[in-house]
C-alpha cells in the first residue's frame, strides 16, 4: 500500500493537490487499522464513521478550493489520555473504561479543525510505563516484532506510525513516554519545552512533567505538527504565553557549526549496537559541520530517583480524583463509602498503578516528605543547573534515547526498578522541561531500529528540528518500514 | 477549686464576594439549581486545569492590609489531600507554609477597653461542595455549586480568653471585611464559617491546656455557645479530676452540645505539597501600597471620628459603624444636613425598628439618606412635631416621596400660629374654670391638663412649647 | 530506608488501595526495592540548594474575574457510576 508510506506532509500535498481524496487517505488508514490492530492492538477505540465523515466534508472543502492548514485532511490518531469531547478517554485503564469527556483537550481541540481523527490509542494505563505493558486494554506489540514490546507509554501512537495506521499520532511524555516508544518503533517523536502544548484535557500523571507531543515518520512532519499544536492557552496556567514560532521555517538551513555534547553518563550501559549507531550518527552530523565534545553531567545519576519520585509523588495527588463518584469505575459491592473508595480503587487500578501511588503517598506523607519529596525537588534544581551549565556552551545534548532496543513482551514486568533504571537517559529531560527529540539512527543485528535522541535548551525545539531534519535529509533510517 | 481561664483561637473562613469561582468562570453565587453553576475545572474532571482569579488574590491583599499583616513577596498555592465526597479532585488548594498574608492584628473594642487580637495567618482557597443527607434514605447527595468558590482562611493567634471576646472578635472581623468590600459575610448563606480551638489552664499558669477543636461551626451565635459548651465541659473534666484529650470535635447547633469526631481512620495526613498546576504568586510593594491606601475608613476609625468629630456617644457611634451600609447612610443623611444626633436617633430607634419589623437590610430602605435629612430638618426646625415625624417615616417605608408632600397631604404641619393657638387657649381656658382654680392653688397637673385639651383642639398639630408659653401668659393675665 | 508491613499498611489506607493479604508481602517487598532505589538521592548534600516546584517558572498566571458559562447539569453528572435528582451520589454518609 503505497499510500500509507506516505509521510504527513507527502499526504497533504498529493491531498491539496488532488492527487487523492481525503476518503482515500482516511480508507486506506481504516482498512489497515483493520488489518493489524489485532494483533499490534495499537487502538483502543476507532472511530470510522466519524472519520469518514469528516474525510467527506473535507473533500466537499478542498473541491470548493477552501484555504486550509497545510496537514488539514491529514488522518491522524491521538494517544487515549487526551480528553476527545464525546469519543470515550480510557487512559487504558478499567478505571476510566466508560469515561467520554464532555470537552476537547486543548490540543485534540486544534487537530479536530479540519482534521480527520481515526481514533484513540492504547497506552501503559494512566501512562505509567515503560513497555506499553499495563494497559487494561491488553499490550500493545511493537510492528518490527510482534513478541516484542513497542515501547510506553506512548505505545499505541509509536506503534501506528510504524504500522501505516495513521500519519501521525499525539502521545505524551512525561519520562520518555513519546520518546522511547518512538525509538523502539523507528519513528521520529517530540517531547517539547514544558509549557508550549497546553496540558489542558491532559488526563495528568505529573502535571510538572507532562508534556504532550507529535510521533511522526519525518523531522518534517513533526514540525509541521508543532505549528498545529503549539501555543497559548488561557485553560492552563503552565502554558507558556510567548511568540511561537513557524516551526518549519527551521527546516531550512544546515548544521554547520552547531555544537553538540555528548554526555558520557547517558552511554553507561548501553548495548553496544546502539552505542555504535548513536555515535555514528553524531559522527554523520559532524561530517556536515557539526561540533562535537564528549561531556561528563555526574548529576545524570541521581535523575532517575528523583524522576520517580517527583512523578509519582504527583500521580498519588492526581489519581485521588477516581473514587467512583463522578466518573468511571464503582466497584459493584461495598459496606460503606470508605469501603467504596477502597474496592473501587483496588478493582479500577492496575498493579503499576498502584504501585506508583503507594510511592508516591508515602513520599509525601508526614516524616518523609523532607528525605524524599523534598530533596528531588532539590535534586531538580541542580539537574537544571546542570543542564544550564551545558547550554552555555552547546546547542544541544545527543545520546540514545534507552540503552538497548525493544525488548521482549513480558521480559521485564517482574521487576520493577529494572523496567524504571531503563529511562535514565529520557527522565532529566522532563526534570528540566526541555525538549527531547528522538529520531531512528540505526538498526540492531535483529533488525530493531535504535533512536537517537537530541536534547535542547528550553525552546530550542528548532534547533533540534533543523538537526534531525538534516540528519533525516542524510540517510533512510526513518523510512524503516515496518508496516505494509 | 482553681479558677480556670480559656485560651481561644479561632479560623474564620470567608467566602470571597467575586463574580466568579476561585479556579475557573463558574458564577459565584448562592442558591442556583443543584449543579447548574458546575464546568469540568471544579468538578475536578481528568485533565481540566485550575486558573487563579486575579480578584481573590487582590480581596486577600485587601484583607491583609485591613488586618496589618505583611504580605507575601512570593507566594505559592499546595494541594491538601484528602478524600471526601464533597472534594471532587480529592485535594484541595490551598496554601500551607507561604500564604499571602502573615503577622497582622486586629484591636478589638471590649468593656475593659481595646484589646489586640494577633491574625496568624491569611490564606486563600477553594470551598468544597455540599452534601445532602436527608434527600434519599440510602445515599448522600453532591451538590457541587459551591466547589470552587474562594475563602480566605484568617487565623488568630491564640489571644482570645473568653466567649465574649470571641464575640467581639468575629463581630469586628466580619464588620471589617464587610467594610472592604471582600465578602458579604451572609452567614446564613454560609459565607462565614469557623474552627474554634479552646482550651482551658488554671488562672496564673503560663502554659496552654490541651486543646479541642470544633469544626465547622456556621453561625457566630453556635462559636459562642459552642465555646462556652467546651469552657464549661473541659473545667468539668479537670475538676472531676480527668484531663482534656486532643481532639476534633463536632458542633451540633441544635441540640447544644459538641461530640467527638473520634476519627474512624488514621490521624490526618494530608501531604501537603505545592501545585504543580499553578505557578507563583508576586506581589510588588507598590501594589500591597497601592491597596492599603485605597482602604476605606475602617470600622474603628469611623467610631472614633463619630465621637470626636460628631459628638455622638461610644455606644451609637459603635452601633452605626457596625455595618458599613449604615454608617453611609448615616454620613449621607448628615452631609444633606441632618444633625448628626437626630439622624442617629432615627437610624438606631425608628428605622432599625421596622427594617427588623420588615426583616430587611438598611440596603434595602426604599427613601434615600437625603429624605431622612429633610424628614429630621423638619423636626428640629419646628414645622412638624416629633409624632408627626414617626408618621412621615412609616410612610417613607410605604411610598417614598420628599417628606415636606407626605406632611402636606397628611396635614401633619405643626401650628405655630399664635393667633390660631391663642384662640384655642382661650377657648380651653373658658370651658375649665376648676382648672384655673387648681393651677392658681399650685397644682402642676393642671397646666398639663389644660395642655392637652389643646393639643385635642388642634388634632395633635399645636407646637407644644408656644401652646405652653401662651398658656402659661394667658393663666398669668388671670 | 527500610518499609515494614505496617507502614505499607498506612500507607495504602491513606491511598484509600486495599491491599489484599495474599499481595501484602510482594508488595511491601517491592515498595522496599523503590525505596531503597530511591534512597540514592540521600547520598547527595542538597542543604543550599532551594527545592522546584516547576522546571519553568513564570510568576502571577491569573485570569480576570469574568464569568464564563457553566456547563449543562446533565453533561457535568452524565460519567457518575450512580446519581440521583440532578446529584452524584454515594452511600449514605454517617456524620
Amino acid at each position: 500500500m503505497e499510500l500509507l508510506k506516505l509521510t504527513a506532509k507527502e499526504a497533504a500535498d498529493k491531498l491539496h493537490s488532488k492527487e487523492v481524496s481525503c476518503a482515500e487517505l482516511t480508507k486506506a488508514s481504516l482498512e489497515q487499522i483493520k488489518a493489524k490492530n489485532e494483533s499490534i492492538n495499537a487502538y483502543i477505540t476507532v472511530c470510522e464513521e466519524e472519520a469518514l465523515q469528516q474525510a467527506e466534508q473535507i473533500d466537499a472543502k478542498i473541491a470548493a478550493g477552501e484555504a486550509m492548514e497545510p496537514l488539514a485532511g491529514v488522518p491522524y490518531a491521538i494517544k487515549d489520555n487526551i480528553c476527545t469531547k464525546g469519543v470515550r478517554t480510557t487512559c487504558a485503564s478499567k478505571m476510566l473504561g466508560n469515561f467520554v469527556p464532555p470537552y476537547n483537550a486543548y490540543a485534540a481541540e486544534r487537530l479536530s479543525k479540519d482534521g480527520v481523527m481515526l481514533g484513540k490509542l492504547n497506552m501503559d494505563e494512566f501512562a505509567m510505563g515503560s513497555s506499553n505493558e499495563t494497559s487494561y486494554f491488553g499490550a500493545v506489540h511493537n510492528p518490527y516484532d510482534l513478541d516484542r514490546v513497542p515501547g510506553g507509554s506512548s505505545g499505541g501512537s509509536a506503534a501506528a506510525v510504524a504500522a501505516g495506521m495513521a500519519y501521525y499520532t499525539l502521545g505524551s511524555d512525561t519520562g520518555g513516554s513519546i520518546r522511547l516508544p518512538a525509538s523502539f518503533c523507528g519513528v521520529t517523536g517530540l517531547k517539547p519545552t514544558y509549557g508550549t502544548v497546553s496540558r489542558f484535557g491532559l488526563v495528568a500523571f505529573a502535571s510538572s512533567l507532562d508534556q504532550i507531543g507529535p510521533l511522526a515518520k519525518s523531522a518534517e512532519d513533526v514540525a509541521y505538527i508543532m505549528n498545529r499544536i503549539t501555543g497559548h492557552d488561557k485553560m492552563d496556567s503552565t502554558s507558556l504565553d510567548i511568540a511561537y514560532p513557524d516551526y518549519t521555517k527551521a527546516l531550512q538551513g544546515d548544521v554547520k557549526d552547531m555544537k553538540i555534547a555528548l554526555v558520557r553518563e547517558y552511554f553507561a550501559g548501553a548495548d553496544a549496537a546502539v552505542d555504535a549507531s548513536v555515535k555514528a550518527a553524531v559522527k554523520q552530523l559532524t561530517d556536515m559541520g557539526a561540533q562535537c565534545d564528549e561531556i561528563s553531567m555526574p548529576i545524570t545519576d541521581y535523575a532517575l530517583p528523583a524522576y520517580y519520585i517527583i512523578s509519582s509523588s504527583e500521580a498519588s495527588s492526581n489519581l485521588a480524583r477516581y473514587d467512583g463518584v463522578k466518573y468511571g469505575f464503582r466497584a459493584e459491592k461495598f459496606e460503606d463509602l470508605t469501603d467504596m473508595y477502597f474496592k473501587t480503587r483496588d478493582e479500577g487500578f492496575g498493579d503499576e498503578v498502584k504501585r506508583r501511588i503507594m510511592l508516591g503517598t508515602y513520599a509525601l506523607s508526614s516524616g518523609y516528605y523532607d528525605a524524599y519529596y523534598k530533596k528531588a525537588q532539590q535534586v531538580r534544581t541542580m539537574i537544571k543547573q546542570g543542564f544550564d551549565k551545558v547550554f552555555e556552551t552547546y546547542d544541544m545534548i545527543a545520546s540514545p534515547v534507552y540503552p538497548t532496543t525493544a525488548f521482549g513482551i513480558g521480559e521485564k514486568t517482574d521487576d520493577p526498578v529494572k523496567m524504571y533504571a531503563g529511562d535514565l537517559c529520557t527522565v532529566s529531560v522532563n526534570i528540566a522541561g526541555l525538549p527531547g527529540m528522538s529520531l531512528p539512527c540505526g538498526f540492531d543485528e535483529k533488525g530493531l531500529p535504535i533512536g537517537l535522541q537530541l536534547i535542547g535548551k528550553p525552546f530550542g525545539e528548532e534547533t533540534l528540528l533543523r538537526a534531525a531534519h538534516a540528519f533525516q535529509c542524510a540517510t533512510d533510517y526513518h523510512k524503516g518500514g515496518a508496516q505494509a | 477549686m482553681s479558677e480556670y481561664e480559656a485560651v481561644i483561637g479561632i479560623e474564620m473562613h470567608a467566602e470571597l464576594s467575586t463574580k466568579t469561582k476561585i479556579y475557573c468562570g463558574c458564577k459565584n453565587e448562592f442558591g442556583g439549581e443543584i449543579n447548574t453553576h458546575c464546568c469540568p475545572v471544579c468538578t475536578g474532571m481528568p485533565g481540566t486545569l485550575p486558573v487563579l482569579n486575579e480578584k481573590v488574590v487582590e480581596y486577600a491583599v485587601k484583607a491583609g492590609c485591613a488586618l496589618n499583616c505583611s504580605i507575601a513577596n512570593l507566594s505559592k498555592q499546595d494541594r491538601k489531600n484528602y478524600f471526601y465526597p464533597d472534594l471532587p479532585k480529592a485535594y484541595q488548594i490551598s496554601q500551607f507554609d507561604i500564604p499571602l498574608c502573615a503577622d497582622g492584628y486586629v484591636d478589638i473594642p471590649l468593656e475593659s477597653g481595646t484589646k489586640r487580637i494577633g491574625i496568624t495567618r491569611i490564606h486563600i482557597e477553594e470551598d468544597a461542595g455540599k452534601l445532602l443527607h436527608d434527600a434519599s434514605d440510602t445515599d448522600s447527595l453532591v451538590d457541587f455549586n459551591r466547589c470552587g468558590v474562594p475563602l480566605i482562611e484568617i487565623v488568630s493567634e491564640p489571644d482570645l480568653r473568653s466567649s465574649e471576646e470571641a464575640r467581639v472578635y468575629l463581630e469586628t472581623l466580619r464588620s471589617i471585611l464587610q467594610y472592604i468590600d471582600v465578602s458579604d459575610c451572609k452567614m446564613q448563606e454560609g459565607s462565614i464559617r469557623c474552627d474554634v480551638n479552646v482550651s482551658i489552664r488554671p488562672k496564673g499558669q503560663k502554659e496552654f491546656g490541651v486543646r479541642s477543636e470544633m469544626k465547622n461551626v456556621n453561625s457566630f451565635r453556635g462559636a459562642i455557645r459552642g465555646i462556652e459548651y467546651e469552657i464549661a465541659r473541659q473545667t468539668a473534666l479537670l475538676e472531676a479530676g480527668g484531663q482534656v484529650v486532643q481532639e476534633t470535635r463536632r458542633w451540633d447547633d441544635a441540640k447544644g452540645e459538641s461530640v467527638s469526631m473520634r476519627s474512624k481512620e488514621e490521624a490526618q495526613d494530608y501531604r501537603y505539597f505545592p501545585e504543580p498546576d499553578l505557578m507563583p504568586i508576586r506581589i510588588e510593594k507598590e501594589t500591597v501600597e497601592k491597596i492599603r491606601q485605597e482602604l476605606p475608613e475602617l470600622p474603628h476609625v469611623k467610631r472614633a471620628r463619630y465621637v470626636s468629630e460628631l459628638g455622638l456617644p461610644e455606644y451609637d457611634a459603635g452601633i452605626l459603624t457596625e455595618y458599613r451600609p449604615t454608617a453611609e447612610f448615616f454620613e449621607a443623611a448628615v452631609a444633606a444636613g441632618a444633625s448628626a444626633k437626630g439622624a442617629s436617633n432615627w437610624i438606631m430607634g425608628d428605622i432599625s425598628r421596622i427594617l427588623k419589623e420588615k426583616d430587611i437590610l438598611i440596603d434595602d430602605v426604599p427613601f434615600s439618606p437625603q429624605q431622612l435629612a429633610e424628614m429630621v430638618q423638619l423636626i428640629e426646625s419646628g414645622a412638624i412635631s416629633n409624632s408627626a415625624g414617626k408618621k412621615v417615616l412609616e410612610t417613607l417605608f410605604e411610598s417614598p416621596k420628599a417628606p415636606k408632600q407626605i406632611v402636606e397631604e397628611l396635614g401633619l404641619a405643626q401650628i405655630s400660629d399664635e393667633g390660631a393657638l391663642q384662640k384655642m387657649v382661650q377657648d380651653v381656658l373658658e370651658q375649665n374654670p376648676q382648672s384655673i382654680e387648681d393651677y392658681k392653688a399650685g397644682k402642676d397637673r393642671a397646666i398639663k391638663f389644660m395642655m392637652g385639651q389643646v393639643m385635642k383642639l388642634s388634632k395633635g398639630k399645636a407646637n407644644p412649647q408656644t401652646v405652653n408659653a401662651l398658656l402659661k401668659e394667658e393663666l398669668d393675665k388671670r | 530506608m527500610k518499609i515494614t508491613e505496617k507502614e505499607v499498611d498506612y500507607v495504602a489506607r491513606l491511598a484509600r488501595l486495599h491491599v489484599q493479604e495474599s499481595q501484602m508481602q510482594r508488595l511491601t517487598q517491592d515498595m522496599g526495592n523503590i525505596i531503597a532505589f530511591a534512597d540514592k538521592l540521600g547520598e547527595l548534600d542538597t542543604e543550599q540548594v532551594e527545592p522546584a516546584a516547576h522546571s519553568i517558572v513564570v510568576e502571577n498566571v491569573l485570569r480576570a474575574d469574568e464569568v464564563q458559562p457553566s456547563y449543562a447539569r446533565e453533561d457535568i453528572i452524565a460519567n457518575a457510576p450512580h446519581k440521583q435528582a440532578g446529584c452524584f451520589s454515594v452511600p449514605k454518609i454517617v456524620e
